[in-house]
């Protein structure tokens, strides 16, 4: 077996709030593959931010408290600082939901893509900013000389978000973590980021985890999807079967819930009742337990482990794990 | 002739008639600019609007932010001013309604805001959120007011006893609960509801759909339902408008829109949209629109989309397309429609 691009094994991140510790990534194991694209979803809360931040290790606040993050074999959670920002800078980048507070408003757009090409790739100025323009361009930014030279301000939420991905694709990364890149978009806008984001995948060849609330959006990116929930991945497995046979009930109740465009028929939407848990408070058992009509006596008292069901998908519950079929009551 | 004229004034307003009509409507608001502050331009935020809204019908709205979808829904319930043309309400002009009139008028509309956070006042119980309409239009006092917001509570899915709480202490669904309930305490017929699910979390908001239909049809209410998203829209609504840059482009019930769509606009909004389904998503032809929308403070000439539009041309700069009948209920201003498929 070939060691993965990245493999993170067993990660728990907590926060320490006045209310208690926060459990906000709770054993979270998953591998990537060099040149996929992997999709992340969940709501908020549900540890998928956090999960992505702590691979970066921009947790803080937050503490990794055990876990490890295996970038081509190796453990980057116990490497030094000075070293993790050669790796950020280098190997993993990321984009942020907002491009406007993530940017740096007093610095010329150009400037900002060019920086990471001065600071670890140690070319001279005017060679990085070459290269930069070049960027701006090959992520479809008009005129990318000319537009160097504006502040982020002067572009739209849009062309921000371009030049965010040129950022982080400046110095040619082979993982980039995308949190949210189109949340704070129109849709027309969303589908030009996401068709750019399909581009820079194949051109490159850059393995991509995609982090959204959007099934949509991973529905048409991802080869791989992961559903988290309250800070635990609850299923797993190649994106086709995730949608069309989800082996967790939270994945199967999220899919029925939401209003689709190509519904034919007008009904009363199948909602998921009550509310997401309390990361200080979490229910006994299965997190999902209170909310889930398919549950078992079992579920409030055990906590489900994240096992193969099926061919080749992972969920973490006790009537799929039971073998049960999902289906309408 | 005195007695033909009040005749005409208080002559009933029936169901069969738009409950809301709406025509030629303009809201612009003033650029400033300078020391002196001097108006330069004018941003064109709704730009000569016609819409008729029916009783017990959902209209939904939909535009990408800018388009000043939310500006029209605020216009119709009279909380920001026109510039030009006239709003009807239940066949009454309500354009220049002001003083007591427009405040009796209040208790007909409501509203239900896109963002459960800043919408209800944090040092006010839940209570009293839910009580002051009540207290403004006197409509109970003492106990009866007290029961009337446990029932509002009640009808909104909330237990009563949350009336002594605080805003801070519910969840996002939760609270838009409480902003629901708020906006039915004066008995409206008429609520704008703007973007009430787009700040909720995936799992909340089918819980706030299914809420705002069953009260629709358990108080005959009358919705017009802003939001960027073409599913929701098309889920709810009995016909959807669609916006773009001030103007509606298209108009349609929702399934004939997204069988059938007519204008470029709409029919890249559709492609635009993530179904979730990957087989599906992946099989499907998109239409990604090159650039960003267009200033609305110097809308281009002629038809407002076409400088993303794929299929425009030299007469679509010079003449701005009219809505016009594409079938049964069905507007579109195009020059060049797309081909009914």
């Amino acid at each position: 077996m070939t060691t993965p691009l990245l493999d993170v094994q067993d990660l728990r991140t907590v926060f320490d709030t006045k209310e208690g510790t926060v459990k906000a990534v709770d054993g979270v194991s998953f591998q990537l593959e060099a040149g996929e694209t992997l999709g992340i979803v969940g709501e908020s809360g549900c540890g998928k931010s956090v999960t992505a931040l702590s691979i970066m290790r921009l947790q803080r606040p937050g503490r990794i408290v055990s876990g490890k993050v295996q970038l081509k074999g190796r453990d980057i959670t116990k490497v030094s600082d000075a070293e993790m920002r050669e790796i950020r800078g280098q190997e993993i980048a990321m984009i942020f939901q907002d491009p406007m507070t993530s940017m740096n408003p007093v610095f010329r757009t150009g400037w900002q893509v060019a920086e990471p090409l001065l600071l670890h790739q140690g070319l001279t100025k005017v060679k990085a900013m070459a290269r930069a323009v070049g960027l701006l361009g090959k992520v479809g930014i008009p005129a990318p000389a000319t537009r160097a030279q504006d502040y982020p301000h002067q572009f739209s939420g849009g062309m921000r978000q371009r030049a965010m991905i040129a950022m982080g694709l400046t110095t040619a990364p082979q993982v980039l973590i995308a949190d949210e890149p189109t949340t704070a978009l129109d849709v027309t806008i969303q589908a030009q980021i996401l068709d750019l984001l399909r581009n820079v995948n194949k051109e490159f060849g850059t393995a991509t985890i995609l982090i959204t609330h959007n099934l949509g959006v991973v529905a048409g990116m991802c080869e791989r999807t992961i559903v988290m929930y309250a800070g635990k991945i609850v299923e797993s497995g190649p994106t086709t079967e995730v949608f069309a046979h989800p082996k967790h009930p939270y994945t199967w109740s999220l899919l029925r819930s939401m209003p689709r465009l190509d519904d034919e028929l007008h009904q009363p939407l199948n909602a998921i009742e009550g509310l997401p848990p309390s990361l200080v408070d979490l229910p006994s058992g299965c997190a999902f337990h209170p909310r889930c009509q398919f549950k078992i006596e079992r579920c409030s008292r055990d906590v489900p482990r994240l096992n193969l069901v099926g061919d080749n998908q992972l969920a973490a519950c006790w009537v799929t794990q039971g073998g049960a079929e999902l289906k309408r009551g | 002739m005195a007695e033909t004229a009040r005749a005409h004034v208080t002559r009933a307003w029936t169901a069969s008639e738009p409950m809301v009509s709406v025509r030629g409507l303009k809201v612009w608001f003033p650029v400033a600019s300078g020391v002196l502050q001097r108006t330069v331009a004018h941003v064109h935020a709704v730009d000569g609007i016609d819409l008729d809204i029916m009783k017990g019908e959902t209209v939904g709205l939909v535009g990408e932010s800018g388009c000043g979808k939310s500006t029209l829904g605020r216009t119709l319930i009279r909380l920001l001013e026109p510039t030009a043309g006239s709003i009807h309400f239940k066949g009454e002009d309500i354009t220049k309604e002001r003083g007591e009139r427009l405040r009796a008028r209040r208790r007909e509309m409501a509203m239900i805001f896109q963002d459960p956070y800043s919408s209800l006042d944090p040092r006010q119980t839940v209570g009293d959120i839910v009580g002051e309409p009540i207290d403004i239009f006197e409509l109970a006092k003492g106990k009866e007011r007290q029961d009337r917001i446990y029932e509002l509570l009640h009808i909104v899915g909330m237990n009563p006893r949350f009336a002594d709480r605080y805003p801070h202490e519910f969840s996002g669904g939760q609270r838009q609960r409480i902003g629901i309930a708020r906006a039915l305490a004066v008995d409206p017929t008429f609520i704008v509801c703007d973007e009430p699910i787009s700040a909720l979390d995936v799992s909340i908001q089918a819980q706030i759909i299914n809420l705002l239909e069953r009260l629709q049809s358990k108080f005959n209410l009358t919705y017009l339902f802003i939001a960027h998203d073409l599913s929701v829209v098309k889920h709810i609504s009995d016909r959807v408008a669609v916006m773009y840059l001030g103007k509606i482009v298209e108009m349609a019930p929702g399934g004939e829109l997204y069988r059938r769509p007519r204008h470029p606009y709409t029919g890249s909004l559709l492609s635009a949209i993530p179904i979730p389904d990957p087989v599906l998503e992946r099989a499907r032809e998109r239409l990604i629109l090159q650039g960003d929308v267009a200033s609305s403070v110097n809308p281009p000439t002629g038809c407002r989309f076409r400088t993303r539009c794929p299929g425009a041309r030299e007469h679509c700069a010079q003449a701005e397309p009219p809505l016009e009948s594409f079938g049964a209920d069905h507007l579109a201003a195009c020059f060049y429609p797309l081909e009914a498929s």
